[in-house]
């Protein structure tokens, strides 16, 4: 009995050396080894199954893989006295691991380093630029319109980018280049930083919105005064229009009628005015239309025997009709 | 030897079967504890073993496996097996699958985490500061694929996390370089392909092993407290329309009508003169045919004439009175009475 217990004893304890004296090592992992806290040798990159002596040495796993740090947003001014909240991120990677081990030891630590590092130059640099700096990268761009042809005017006015001279680039990378000889002597390989987020501190917003709402009232008014003007321009056109139409009509027509007359006056003339005797045949003739009109049927007249009608009522003709009577 | 043995009847018999059953199928006594722990160890491992060896690759998936933590192979869709125990890992990654991001705000029951950020953010993420130092919020949404599984399972340690800052960094950078308007209005295509062009650049640079295939942009927006007057702006764009719309129906009500009527009378007029030149011409031509006839014989035409009209007239004139001159006794007294009847 004893033996088999002594046995199954040593059995627990072989397999118990052999799983502390191998290890494996992941394809994102670096390896260093400690013995009693001090690391030794060289750190291990290569992934796959490992020996180290057992009990004495321990495993510090450190990761190979590009990390990633995200700051928290905090608010910082800029050169133009605006308070903005900053959010940014970088890419690191752990390139010198004893030297990371040494001087860090975890990941905590070398997370909380790099807030200080990243967080202090990146408030050097936005306090060095304008706002405008951080938002815009291309110099040279004309924004698209956005109202219809013939405002173009009001398009300069009101929003029309802002110019800048760096750009957003630009002041990444100075805090790129400063904050990345600060890292190396932790091992870190800073690789990138870029601003994820940029936005108005919550005290400045409402100044913000103030000035958005009054740009945008300006633009509302503009367009209704235009309106009105433009209003006003075609009722003045129609005005116009409708004087110059009626004024034109009725010249027109008064040319018209005029030579109309002429010209029936002249075709009379000719007729009537054509001989003397033909104006004394006109003015008997015409007598003679006027008694059909003017002598009505409720009229009463007192004629003469001596009219050249009824004078056959007081004589008859005595002595034939040859000579006149 | 059991005290129970043959003569005994029931829970001896009883027994006795089991006993007879042990020896045939040689099983181990039931109190020969020392046995039937590692026996049953065998069966709860190889059972295990079998369990944690096989494993299925969907068909939008591929897996990866490591052995010892040394990258061994990539494996394609269906059944296969790996060495169990922890020897052999098999990582399973989607990536025939489109998956997507979505920023400024959430669809709620996503599978993926990484698909939505964190619940409060949506708001922050969607604000921006554009070229002309306004405010917009942008919603957006990045759909991408794995197309690298090994660089994306290796090369960096959080790809997902990574894509998510990538675009919102290369969101506000091309939204920075633009106009509030142009956001809002007019730049949205602009905006959606330069993102990508810009996202599929640093994604590439940063070898986090994903193809992004499309930006989306969703709702985009001024910031809340000037919604109202960003709406102002385009009521005032119609009220302007409306009003030189309507002055320019009056316009079309009256002036075309007065042209209209302008036509009409100098036809009117025209139709006057053609009257008048007319009717003038056959006057004279009628004057003219009657003077001619009158030359012809002038005395007897005018005592024609003369009779003629007379004969017309008299007939209807009621009151007729015919005086001889030479009488001057006749007091001239008319009687005009109304219907003036000869006396």
């Amino acid at each position: 009995m004893n033996t088999r217990l002594i046995i199954l004893s040593l059995f627990l304890a072989g397999v118990y050396l052999v799983n502390d004296s191998v290890y494996t090592v992941g394809e994102v992992e670096q390896v260093i080894i400690t013995q009693f806290g001090d690391p030794v040798g060289k750190p291990i990159t290569t992934a796959g199954i490992k020996v180290k002596m057992p009990f004495i040495q321990e495993v510090n796993p450190i990761d190979k893989r590009i990390l990633e740090w995200d700051g928290n947003p905090s608010d910082m001014p800029t050169k133009d006295k605006l308070y903005i909240s900053v959010d940014l991120f970088a890419r690191f990677r752990i390139s010198e691991p004893l030297q990371y081990f040494l001087r860090l030891r975890d990941e905590r630590s070398a997370q909380s380093r790099l807030d200080d590092i990243l967080g202090s130059e990146t408030r050097n640099a936005v306090a060095k630029h304008q706002l405008i700096e951080l938002i815009r990268t291309t110099k040279d761009r004309k924004p698209s319109s956005t109202f219809p042809p013939g405002d173009a005017d009001r398009s300069q006015e009101v929003g029309a980018l802002v110019p800048i001279s760096d750009g957003r680039l630009v002041v990444e990378e100075q805090i790129f280049d400063a904050a990345s000889k600060k890292v190396l002597v932790f091992g870190i390989e800073l690789l990138d930083i870029r601003f994820k987020r940029i936005h108005y501190n919550e005290s400045v917003r409402p100044k913000i919105y103030d000035r958005m709402i009054s740009e945008r009232r300006q633009i509302a008014e503009r367009f209704l005064s235009e309106g009105n003007g433009e209003a006003a321009r075609i009722s003045g056109d129609r005005l116009r229009d409708l004087n110059k139409i009626q004024s034109e009509a009725y010249k027109q027509v008064e040319e018209i009628r005029g030579g109309a007359d002429a010209k029936a006056t002249e075709i009379y003339a000719s007729a009537y005015n054509q001989s003397r005797e033909a104006v004394a045949f006109y003015e008997f003739t015409r007598t003679m239309e006027s008694y059909k009109s003017i002598l009505a049927k409720e009229s009463t007249l007192v004629l003469s025997t001596d009219s050249d009608l009824f004078k056959y009522l007081k004589t008859m003709p005595q002595r034939g009709l040859a000579s006149p009577h | 030897m059991s005290a129970f043995n043959g003569s005994a009847g029931g829970p001896g018999g009883v027994i006795e079967a089991l006993e007879s059953l042990k020896k045939r199928w040689k099983l181990p006594d039931w109190n020969d504890g020392a046995r039937i722990w590692p026996l049953l160890v065998v069966c709860v491992t190889v059972g295990w073993a079998i369990w944690s060896a096989l494993y299925t690759v969907p068909s939008d998936s591929v897996a990866i496996v490591q052995r010892f933590g040394k990258y061994l192979k990539t494996v394609p869709p269906g059944l296969h097996a790996k060495i169990p125990f922890g020897i052999e890992t098999a990582v399973i990654l989607p990536v025939k699958r489109q998956l997507k991001q979505e920023f400024g705000f959430a669809t709620p029951g996503s599978e993926d985490l990484d698909q939505g950020g964190r619940a409060d953010e949506a708001e922050a993420v969607a604000q921006m500061v554009t070229g002309d130092l306004n405010a917009a919020l942008v919603e957006w949404v990045v759909q991408y694929r794995i197309s690298e599984p090994l660089r994306f399972l290796f090369e960096v340690r959080m790809p997902k996390e990574t894509l998510r800052y990538v675009s919102e960094s290369v969101m506000r950078e091309v939204v920075g370089d633009r106009t509030v308007d142009e956001v809002i209005t007019v730049g949205r295509q602009d905006i959606e392909n330069e993102a990508l062009v810009k996202m599929q650049a640093l994604s590439r640079k940063y070898a986090i092993g994903v193809s992004i295939d499309q930006v989306q942009l969703k709702d985009i927006n001024p910031p809340k407290p000037v919604q109202a007057s960003f709406n102002e702006v385009n009521q005032a764009q119609q009220e302007k329309e409306k009003l030189i719309n309507e002055a320019r129906r009056a316009y079309n009500k009256v002036v075309p009508l007065a042209m209209g009527e302008k036509d009409q009378r100098i036809r009117e007029a025209d139709g006057y003169r053609i009257r008048r030149i007319n009717e003038a011409e056959g006057d004279a031509a009628r004057f003219n045919a009657l003077f001619i006839e009158y030359k012809k014989a002038p005395e007897v035409t005018l005592r024609r004439i003369y009779i003629e009209t007379l004969q017309d007239i008299l007939p209807g004139v009621k009151g007729k009175i015919i005086v001889d001159e030479a009488t001057a006794q006749v007091l001239p007294l008319l009687n005009l009475s109304s219907n003036g009847q000869t006396p």
